[in-house]
């Protein structure tokens, strides 16, 4: 019988050596006569570890990693093949701490099944979230999503249920689910890691959203900076189509729709305006897409991790979900560690974990173990935490009431050479950069920010300038229709109040270049 | 991905192409990224086109091929590097990175060498922000990037 050997295809993984990892595994182990079955996975998300590869034996997998190709043959040496007396194996993968220590919903297929093999989707529950849906009825679905206090991932936290029942309360000819897979936010890739390591799990999510507000066309909006996940992805709905589960029969088809690099395009109206062929400008609401969607018609547009929670609620319960996280917060959020980070990677977790927590025992500090000076939390439009914040827990309600927000997820350190200033101006500029164009503050006001930033850090009249800030955020807070301008004053402000010191010296121009 | 390999402006072809788009809801965007993908770019030939097969004005069709970043009106060089320059990758060191790369071919943010090997682009996140920095070269991801990787993504492009 022959080995089989877990190799990862995440981009994250590629990224790092594990194609070439995987072939030269396969050319060695033809050479040596050992007969290995090379099955490539989605990741664990380790990322400090990767590439991982994996081994079955009799008592489970074993994990080594990070494996280098130079590190192949080594594997392959001696009288046993990947030794456990190997320098770099870790033992069994669920024992690492770092996935010992998560609550695993979501993501518990990411990377241990073939993402693209519905027999192994099915041999580790799939599809059993659909079965109790069918089972219960469209209404008493939507009831369980309202009951788990599911709230939407993509950061702005709307009950998912509530969205849902709004879609099959409005009568119409047509209703569409479309899937938010435009994860523009730095510091985030959970969505990524789903496409590319289970996509059966969001086609299973996006049919039961169908089944139970009564929608017959999905599509998933897919950023262009994610090939591979838009590769998979569309694999994933050609099989799913060839089973029936897709198509006419199942009364429910799939689209991918490709992205074209507009970071404002994560924002719901937007993305729909983009979807329909149009600039992605965004749409003043009301008319809520719930309403008036996707070519008007009323449509349910959920974030990727908000839909791919939906099978394990409907498998195990409402209940079982709701019993996870803290306050409003129920439930978990897979925490995505990135940057100046020990330990990166994915933490899905039950909401309620510090920021501290999350920063110094998750994440260990600092990869190169200076000490950690901000976090920014939730993407650019996220606020810059300091140390004196630590103590505040992942939430959606705690993050808000410190004028911050949990976004979608993403942590990024930064350690002690960080410029506050720089980052300031930095959000200002990204805010130019990616604006519709719709809202003058946004489109007009970025630009002014970034240039009186510039005038800061050059320390001309420091402190009327930091007043002309202060005033532009309030109305790009107050005066912009979405978040890109609403909340860019967020990593602004905050680098301001908890790091005054930083805005306070003169330096060379060519520091904010 | 890989290498591409671009065609001369044809407009038969560019016609097969947007009718394999025909009956699609909302069908620009993909139609103009197969156009790009073909022709490497979206000449004023094309708005022209596709304003007519789709019904559009030819002012729609060009507010959309200049409102995403990720169209062009001219052919990029024979290989696209993109490196990100968002927030976690900056916390990785990826500014002086980058600025290095840029050195390297003697080009700023958006251009092409004059020799037309290769065009350097910003991007703002890949995804790969726990292994950072990262880039993407011709469509493949790479990540935890070093000075050492300069010479590396040198010889690729010289390939």
């Amino acid at each position: 019988m022959s080995l089989r050997v877990f190799i990862p295809c995440d981009a994250a993984a590629r990224a790092v050596g594990a194609d070439r990892v995987a072939t030269t595994l396969g050319e060695e182990a033809r050479k040596q006569g050992l007969a290995i079955d090379i099955v490539r996975t989605g990741s664990r998300g380790l990322f400090w570890l990767e590439p991982m590869i994996e081994v079955a034996t009799e008592g489970g997998r074993i994990a080594f990693g990070p494996i280098a190709v130079k590190d192949v043959l080594g594997l392959l040496a001696g009288q046993q093949p990947f030794s456990p007396a190997h320098p770099l194996c870790l033992g069994r993968p669920e024992n690492i701490p770092f996935l010992k220590r998560q609550t695993r919903v979501t993501f518990a297929r990411c990377g241990i099944i073939d993402p693209l093999s519905l027999a192994d989707y099915r041999a580790h529950g799939g599809f059993c979230g659909l079965e109790r849906a069918k089972s219960l009825g469209a209404a008493a679905t939507i009831d369980e999503v309202v009951k788990s206090g599911l709230r939407g991932r993509g950061g702005a936290g709307f009950p998912t249920g509530i969205k849902w029942k709004t879609v099959a309360d409005t009568p119409a000819d047509r209703k569409y689910i479309v899937c938010n897979a435009d994860e523009g936010d730095s510091g985030t890739y959970a969505d990524r890691m789903i496409m590319e390591g289970d996509p059966f799990l969001l086609i299973e999510g996006m049919v039961i959203a169908g089944f139970a507000v009564g929608a017959t066309k999905g599509y998933v909006y897919i950023r262009s900076e994610y090939p591979d996940a838009v590769r998979t992805m569309e694999r994933a709905i050609v099989l799913a189509e060839a089973e029936g589960l897709l198509g006419r029969e199942a009364g429910f088809d799939m689209e991918v729709r490709v992205g074209a690099g507009a970071y404002v395009c994560g924002e719901e109206t937007s993305l729909l305006e983009s979807l329909e062929g149009k600039r992605g400008q965004v749409r003043a609401k009301p008319p809520l897409p719930a309403h008036k969607g996707l070519f008007g018609k009323p449509t349910v547009i959920n974030n990727l991790i908000s839909l791919a929670t939906v099978p394990a609620i409907l498998a195990d319960g409402a209940q079982r979900y709701a019993d996870l996280g803290l306050g409003r917060s129920r439930g978990t959020m897979p925490i995505q560690l990135a940057g100046n980070v020990k330990y990166g990677g994915l933490f899905e977790a039950a909401f309620g974990l510090t920021l501290g927590e999350i920063v110094e025992d998750i994440g260990g500090g600092t990869k190169n173990g200076r000490p950690v000076r901000a976090v920014q939390v939730g993407g650019p439009l996220g606020a810059y935490f300091p140390r004196a914040l630590f103590n505040t827990p992942f939430d959606y309600e705690a993050f808000a009431a410190l004028d911050g927000l949990i976004g979608h997820g993403g942590v990024v350190v930064f350690d002690d050479r960080v410029d506050m200033a720089h980052q300031a101006r930095f959000a200002l500029e990204f805010c130019a950069i990616e604006s519709c164009g719709k809202c003058t503050p946004c489109r007009l006001g970025s630009v002014r920010g970034t240039e009186t930033m510039d005038k800061i850090m050059r320390g001309e009249r420091t402190e009327a300038n930091l007043a002309l800030i202060a005033d532009l955020c309030q109305t790009l807070k107050f005066g912009s229709l979405c978040a890109l301008g609403g909340f860019t004053p967020y990593p602004v402000m905050s680098a301001i109040k908890h790091f005054p010191e930083d805005f306070n010296r003169p330096r060379l121009h060519a520091a904010a270049e | 991905m890989g290498l591409a390999r671009v065609a001369v402006w044809d407009e038969t072809e560019a016609s097969l192409i947007i009718g394999r788009h025909a009956g699609r809801e909302g069908p620009l965007l993909p139609v103009l990224h197969d156009l790009q993908m073909t022709f490497g770019c979206i000449p004023p030939a094309a708005v022209r086109l596709v304003s007519e097969a789709l019904n559009l004005t030819r002012a729609e069709v060009h507010g959309v091929v200049s409102f995403y970043h990720d169209f062009r009106e001219q052919p990029a060089g024979r290989h696209v590097l993109k490196l990100c320059r968002a927030e976690a990758c900056q916390s990785m060191d990826g500014e002086d990175l980058a600025r290095r790369i840029l050195d390297r071919f003697g080009v700023d943010w958006g251009d092409t060498t004059p020799d037309g090997r290769v065009t350097v682009e910003a991007t703002y996140c890949l995804g790969l922000c726990a292994c950072a920095p990262s880039a993407m070269l011709d469509g493949e991801p790479m990540a935890r990037l070093t000075p050492q990787s300069i010479d590396e993504i040198a010889r690729e492009v010289d390939q």
